[in-house]
C-alpha cells in the first residue's frame, strides 16, 4: 500500500518554470502518473507531452489530477497553496522555501474541515519508491520495502534513506514534511498513516530542535503505536536562539533543544539514535530483533 | 530579523500605541539635548543593542538631571555591555534612546507570537510584567492569560474584553482602551509580518493610561521581500561581521566557536554534522548551509568564508548530492582551494553520481585532502586531520 502517494496519484505540478519542468519529467521517468500541468497564460499549449492548463481547477476537470507538487517562488506560494485547495485535491505538496508565516497561518485555518491533506512548504516532498515520486528527492537512492520514514529535513532525509538501502532495507514511503514553524502535515499525522498501513513494519523519524512537533510524536507513539519507531533529533550541539537554517529549527526561551526531544522520545518507548551515522544500523538491529529481516 | 528598540517604537506609533517620548542620541551632547527637549525632570537612558536582558545588565538607566543623563550616556556609548543574551563579550553600544520618565502604577506583560503547536498567533498577557515571561511560565504559569486568534477573523473585541477582566480591569473606560491598544497592536503584528511582538512591560500611569514602555519586535525573514521599510532597518553593526559577508552570498552560516569549518549542504544536514563534529571530541567553527542544490561556485563563496575566519584548522565539506556529479564538484572545488591558496586539512564526504572519478581527482591533485565515503569515516577522518594540524 504505502502512504500518501503511490499508484494511485494522478500528478499536477503548479508552476511549470525551469525548476517545476524539470522535477515533473524526473516524476515521470520514476514512473509517477503526471498528467499536466499549471502554467498561468499557457493553458492550451502542451509540454513534456501532457496539457498545460491556466487553472488547478481545469487541471481537474480535464485529467482527473488527485495530487500537486508546487514550485512556484515564495510570495506567491499561498495562492497556490489555496487554489490546489479549492480545486479538490487530496493531496497538496508544497516544495517551495522562505514562504511567510503569516500566510501559512491562514491556509492552515483555511484548510480546517476539509478533506486534503498538505505537505510542507519547504520540503523535499513524498516518494513511494517503486511506485511514485512526488517532489525533489533522488529517486535512485531509494529501495521498495517496509519502512516508513519522516523528517523535517531535505539531504540529511537522503542521507538516513541511503543509510537503510546500503544495508538492504526498504521503504514503504519517505514523507519529507518540511523544515518551517508552521506546515501542512506533522509527525503524529503521519505516523498515524504509517500505523494504519499494512505494508509498513517500522518507522524511523528525523527530528530537530525547536517546537514540540517531536515530543507531541513521542506521546503518540506511547499511545497508539504498535510498530516501532527510531528517532533521530539534528542540533544537539546547536546554540540557543539562532535559527539553523530551517526557519523552524530554534531554540528559544530554553525550549525545543535535542536533549529534551530525545529525553521524550526515550521515555515514550522510540529508540533514540545519537549519531546521525548510526541510523541504518539501528533500524537493523529493531527489525532483526523483532524477526522482521 | 530583530529590530532596535526605538525602531519597534517608530512603528508602534504609525499604529496610534502609546509609546513614552524620547528620541536616539548617539553622543552625550545630543542626548542632553534631547533630554532638555523633552522636558520634566527625570529622564530614562536605554542602550540600544538588539540583546535582550538589558535591565540586568546596566543598560537601562534613570537619571535625575541633564548632566546625568550626559554622564550616563557618556557610560554607556562604546562601551561593551554584557547581558544574559549577549555572551561574556558583550555587545558594543552605538546609540541611547533617551525618553521622558513616567510613573508606574501596574506592570503588565503583553506579547504577542505565532503559536506553532497550533498554528494559529496568540495574545498573552500576565500581570507579573517586566519579568522574563519564560520564567513566568516555569513558576506561575497560571499568571499567563491567552487568547488564540483566528487569523481569518483577528482578535474578536470580546476576547481583548476577556484579558482585561482577568487583569482587573474593571472599568468601562480602561478596559476600552485595553481593547484598542491590543487590537492595534495584533494590526502591527500582522500588517509587519511580525514573528514576535513582545511589549515588556505595558505600563498603566498613575493616570490611568497605558503605555507601551519596551517593544521586542521580530519580523519574519521569508516576509522581508514585502517590508522593504523594515528591511531598510537591518544593523548589522548587530550581526558577526562574518555572518553578514556571508548573507551577500545568501549563504545559511553561523558563527560558532570551535576550529572545524564546515560546508554542509541541506539545514538538517548541517545541523547533524555538528553533532558528529562533536562525537569526534571536537568543535564546529560553524553552521554553514549552501543549500540542497549546491554547486561549485556556492562552495567555493562559501570557503572563501570559512578561510577569513582566523580559528579554522580544518575544514569539512560534507555534500550529499542527489543529481550532483561529483567529478563536476571535485573539480570547482580544487579551483577555489587554489584560488584561495588554502593549505589546511580538508575533510571531503560527498555523495551523488561518478563519486569515484571525483575522488581521484581530489587524491591525485597533491593537495592535504581527507577522503571519507560515509558520515561514519566523517568522525574519524576530523580526529586524524586535528591530529595533523597539533
Amino acid at each position: 500500500m504505502s502512504i500518501l502517494v503511490g499508484e494511485h496519484t494522478r500528478l499536477i505540478v503548479q508552476g511549470m518554470g525551469r525548476e517545476g519542468t524539470f522535477h515533473a519529467e524526473q516524476a515521470m521517468a520514476y514512473g509517477t502518473a503526471y498528467v499536466g500541468g499549471i502554467a498561468p497564460g499557457r493553458g492550451g499549449s502542451e509540454t513534456l507531452g501532457h496539457p498545460l492548463f491556466d487553472t488547478v481547477a481545469e487541471a481537474v476537470e480535464a485529467t482527473a489530477a488527485n495530487t500537486s507538487v508546487i514550485f512556484v517562488p515564495a510570495p506567491f506560494a499561498k495562492d497556490a497553496v489555496l487554489e490546489g485547495i479549492e480545486a479538490g485535491l487530496d493531496l497538496v505538496i508544497c516544495i517551495t522555501d522562505g514562504v511567510p508565516v503569516l500566510d501559512m497561518l491562514q491556509v492552515r485555518k483555511y484548510m480546517q474541515g476539509k478533506h486534503v491533506k498538505l505537505i510542507g512548504p519547504n520540503c523535499p516532498g513524498a516518494i513511494s519508491p517503486g511506485k511514485a515520486k512526488v517532489g525533489i528527492m533522488p529517486g535512485h537512492i531509494h529501495l521498495a520495502g517496509r519502512v516508513g520514514l519522516i523528517s523535517r529535513s531535505g539531504t540529511l532525509t537522503y542521507e538516513a534513506v541511503a543509510q537503510l538501502t546500503d544495508r538492504g532495507i526498504g521503504q514503504s514511503t519517505c514523507v519529507g514534511i518540511g523544515g518551517d514553524p508552521v506546515g501542512g502535515l506533522n509527525f503524529v499525522n503521519c505516523l498515524e498513516m504509517f500505523e494504519n498501513d499494512p505494508d509498513t513494519d517500522a518507522v524511523v523519524m528525523i527530528g530537530e530542535i525547536g517546537g514540540t512537533a517531536e515530543e507531541d510524536a513521542a506521546a503518540y507513539v506511547k499511545a497508539h503505536m504498535s510498530k516501532p519507531v527510531i528517532g533521530f533529533i539534528a542540533g544537539q550541539t546547536a546554540p540557543p536562539g539562532r535559527r539553523m537554517g530551517h526557519a523552524g529549527a530554534i531554540i528559544s526561551g530554553g525550549q525545543g533543544t535535542a536533549a529534551s526531544k530525545m529525553a521524550t522520545m526515550a521515555t515514550c518507548g522510540i529508540t533514540v539514535v545519537h549519531s546521525p551515522a548510526a541510523i541504518g544500523d539501528t533500524v537493523q538491529q529493531v527489525l532483526t530483533a523483532r524477526g522482521q529481516i | 530579523m530583530k529590530i532596535h528598540e526605538y525602531q519597534g517604537k517608530a512603528v508602534l506609533r504609525q499604529y496610534a500605541v502609546p509609546v513614552p517620548r524620547g528620541e536616539v542620541a548617539t553622543t552625550p551632547q545630543a542626548a542632553r539635548q534631547v533630554a532638555q527637549s523633552l522636558g520634566g525632570s527625570r529622564w530614562v537612558v536605554k542602550a540600544q543593542i538588539h540583546a535582550g536582558g538589558r535591565g540586568k545588565g546596566g543598560g537601562i538607566r534613570i537619571a535625575d538631571s541633564l548632566h546625568e543623563v550626559e554622564t550616563l550616556t557618556s557610560e554607556l556609548l562604546g562601551h561593551h555591555l554584557v547581558t544574559p543574551q549577549t555572551g561574556p563579550q558583550g555587545q558594543e553600544v552605538r546609540r541611547v534612546l533617551i525618553e521622558a520618565g513616567c510613573t508606574i502604577d501596574r506592570e503588565l506583560y503583553c506579547g504577542l507570537l505565532v503559536d506553532r503547536a497550533s498554528g494559529q498567533p496568540v495574545l498573552m498577557l500576565s500581570p507579573a510584567g517586566g519579568m522574563d515571561i519564560e520564567e513566568v511560565a516555569a513558576t506561575t504559569p497560571e499568571n499567563i492569560f491567552r487568547e488564540y486568534i483566528d487569523i481569518l477573523i483577528g482578535l474578536a473585541p470580546f476576547q481583548a474584553r476577556r484579558l482585561a477582566l482577568k487583569l482587573g480591569f474593571q472599568q468601562k473606560e480602561q478596559q476600552r482602551d485595553f481593547v484598542a491598544l491590543v487590537q492595534q497592536l495584533y494590526t502591527a503584528f500582522c500588517d509587519k509580518d511580525c514573528t514576535l511582538l513582545e511589549i515588556n512591560p505595558l505600563i498603566v500611569t498613575d493616570r490611568g493610561k497605558f503605555l507601551a514602555l519596551d517593544v521586542k519586535m521580530q519580523v519574519d525573514d521569508n516576509a522581508l521581500f514585502r517590508h522593504q521599510e523594515i528591511a531598510d532597518l537591518r544593523d548589522t553593526d548587530e550581526e558577526d561581521p562574518l555572518e553578514v559577508e556571508a548573507s551577500k552570498y545568501r549563504l545559511n552560516y553561523i558563527k560558532l566557536s570551535g576550529n572545524v569549518g564546515c560546508i554542509v549542504n541541506g539545514a538538517g544536514l548541517a545541523m547533524a554534522t555538528l553533532d558528529l563534529i562533536n562525537q569526534a571530541g571536537a568543535t564546529a567553527a560553524n553552521f554553514l548551509d549552501v543549500s540542497g542544490a549546491a554547486t561549485a561556485e556556492m562552495v567555493e563563496n562559501a570557503f572563501r568564508i570559512l578561510m577569513a575566519d582566523p580559528e579554522v584548522k580544518v575544514v569539512l565539506i560534507n555534500i550529499f548530492g542527489g543529481i550532483l556529479r561529483c567529478d563536476v564538484f571535485a573539480e570547482g572545488l580544487l579551483k577555489a582551494v587554489h584560488t584561495l591558496q588554502a593549505d589546511l586539512p580538508i575533510v571531503v564526504r560527498m555523495r551523488g553520481t561518478n563519486v569515484e572519478e571525483g575522488q581521484r581527482l581530489l587524491s591525485d591533485s597533491g593537495l592535504n585532502f581527507l577522503l571519507a565515503n560515509n558520515l561514519a569515516e566523517i568522525k574519524d577522518k576530523i580526529v586524524e586531520a586535528l591530529g595533523v594540524q597539533v
